[in-house]
């Protein structure tokens, strides 16, 4: 039964990954399908990863990539919890469950429904922000030319796209929080915020540890949705939206470069994954419980 | 006896009323803003063409008109958006099917104590949702070994497989599947086939339910495959179109100057009001679905979250 399972796992998985010897290759297509292009291709050893450090590009995507999701990866932190205590503590669970549905819509449309989204408010002449600028006095502003508003755009879509689903699992796990906690806090005289401080939050520390674990893997990981077709993969934004992985993809469809990709690729998926050991392997030194494994 | 219940929940979650006020303002402001732009295309599709050149974009436009969805149901490119719509609702429906087979499979072997190999295939499995094989990788695997470039299953193996719908439904199985049950139906002879699919089954529908709507979901939005592998017009799904779209428009406001040649490339392209239509019928079984699947969709990610 497993079986099907493990042709995917294989074919999608295990193979890919052996398939990243060629970031270490001058990859060539042989006619003899692939295995024989992987043979054939002569070894070059780290000559790839040569190419991609000496590039200026290496530094720029690398700091972009890190810095991006290390912000969002605060953000998305602080408001998801935020978001599923507040929806804890309101009064009026009828309408939470709105809110919540409403919040969620974001999260189930793909980015580049919301680059259209972004598109008829940003678009330079008919976008209603300028629309709202001009008439207030103020310049029209060529969003797209522009690379200063881009990191802000991106924190704000980010957190806006995802709040709902990433405050979907705390939600769940305060809501199932023991409410003797409470009770024993409101004895003692706790306020509504000592309450949360002292109750609420220590509970979900191993839910967040986890979660963190796991997003700390993908660090190295960017949203390529969101870099590559919400500005459009304009040309005069590349200082701000060139990450990884839409450094990446260029390199492989554009230039055709496998193997300087491939060296991109791998870095990417070898630093994701030690990082992401390593934070799993200090949680646990921390607190066994919260480790991921 | 049930009101004394309601009230003490009440005192134990709640703000004050000051708090609550302000909190609900904040959270409803933000609940809001998440369907607005939405509702903003949905607008400017029904906008005339002649207040979108006056005005541009607007909640409350000058004139309305339906011409763009005539647009799309029968103008020149018609046949390639109706073909889009085609080609996204066969990847759905082909990809979840396939997907929630081999999920079920995958996922009811893991979950049954008696079956020898159990931990070396979870293993197996989860390893995959640690480490990322690398856009590369998985693009030469496809197009070189796999020969799918330009194949409907290009769009559909991809994604026909994931470890987190695993891990969901392997808990669906334990929790809902008792071993008594299959222990019964093998004592009265059943094959441990009959036993999945008479018995198993039908327990799980809901857990089947949850994931195929993740599945779902994720070949509706998927345009990422379609941009690597590709380049058939007959097979461009309806998001990847979107894209097309959007990068031909960009490519036409970069050069300017080019677009007197470019004019019968422009005129192919549909206009604003149209646009933003497409975007509406792309995303609207999205939106009008999703108040109802919401639920299982919850429901399988707290059980997907779970550790053991």
């Amino acid at each position: 039964m497993a079986l099907p399972g493990m042709i995917w796992f294989i074919f999608f998985f295990y193979i890919p990954v052996l398939a990243n010897v060629v970031a270490f290759k001058d990859f060539r297509i042989s006619p003899d399908g692939f295995f024989a292009s992987l043979r054939q291709s002569e070894w070059v050893g780290f000559e790839n990863f040569k190419f991609l450090f000496a590039s200026n590009d290496a530094w720029l995507i690398t700091r972009n990539t890190l810095v991006y999701n290390i912000v969002f990866l605060a953000f998305n932190l602080f408001f998801a919890i935020a978001f599923a205590i507040i929806m804890s503590e309101l009064r009026n669970k009828k309408a939470v469950k709105v809110y919540h549905t409403m919040s969620l819509l974001p999260y189930f449309l793909s980015w580049v429904v919301i680059s259209y989204f972004v598109y008829a408010f940003l678009s330079p002449d008919k976008g209603i922000l300028n629309h709202l600028l001009v008439s207030n006095g103020g310049q029209s502003i060529n969003w797209y030319a522009d690379p200063k508003w881009w990191p802000l755009i991106f924190v704000i879509l980010n957190v806006w796209k995802s709040l709902g689903y990433n405050s979907i699992i705390y939600y769940a796990s305060v809501m199932g929080i023991d409410p003797t906690y409470y009770e024993a806090a409101m004895v003692d005289g706790a306020s509504k915020w000592q309450q949360i401080k002292n109750v609420t939050i220590p509970q979900i520390i191993p839910m967040m540890s986890v979660l963190l674990i796991l997003n700390i893997g993908g660090i190295f990981r960017a949203d390529f949705g969101m870099f590559y077709s919400v500005p459009m993969n304009s040309g005069a934004l590349y200082q701000v939206t060139s990450v990884l992985d839409t450094y990446i993809y260029n390199g492989m469809t554009a230039t055709g470069d496998i193997g300087m990709s491939a060296a991109a690729s791998l870095y990417q998926s070898a630093v994701g994954s030690i990082l992401l050991l390593g934070a799993n392997a200090i949680v646990r030194k921390l607190d066994p419980d919260s480790a991921l494994f | 006896m049930s009101e004394k219940k309601k009230v003490k929940k009440v005192e134990i979650r709640a703000f004050s009323p000051g708090v609550d006020l302000f909190f609900s303002i904040v959270v409803a402001l933000f609940a809001i803003s998440c369907i607005i732009p939405f509702i903003f295309v949905i607008i400017i599709s029904l906008t005339s063409e002649g207040s979108l050149a006056n005005n541009g974009y607007s909640f409350w436009p000058e004139a309305w008109s339906f011409e763009a969805y005539r647009y799309i149901f029968s103008g020149q490119m018609s046949q390639k958006i109706i073909r889009a719509f085609g080609v996204t609702i066969l990847v759905t429906v082909l990809g979840t099917l396939l997907n929630s087979t081999i999920t079920s499979l995958y996922a009811y072997a893991i979950s049954r104590s008696n079956f020898p190999f159990r931990r070396f295939f979870t293993i197996f499995a989860l390893i995959t949702m640690l480490f990322v094989p690398g856009m590369v990788a998985n693009y030469l695997v496809m197009t070189n070994l796999l020969q799918l470039k330009d194949t409907i299953w290009a769009l559909i193996l991809p994604l026909a497989l994931g470890p987190f719908n695993i891990l969901v439904m392997r808990t669906f199985f334990r929790k809902n599947v008792p071993d008594s049950i299959i222990e019964s139906a093998r004592i009265d002879g059943a094959s441990e086939m009959k036993i999945f699919i008479r018995i198993v089954l039908p327990l799980a529908v809901p857990g089947i339910a949850t994931i195929s709507l993740f599945a779902a979901l994720g070949y509706w939005n998927d345009w990422f495959n379609a941009l690597l592998y590709i380049q058939n017009d007959n097979l461009v799904p309806l998001q990847y179109l979107l894209m097309k779209i959007q990068n031909n428009l960009d490519y036409l406001a970069q050069n300017a100057g080019m677009s007197a040649q470019m004019a019968g490339g422009l005129a192919a392209l549909p206009n604003e009001s149209a646009r933003m239509a497409i975007v509406v019928i792309s995303t609207l079984p999205i939106a009008i679905t999703y108040p109802f699947f919401q639920k299982y969709f919850v429901g399988g990610l707290t059980i997907g979250g779970v550790k053991e």
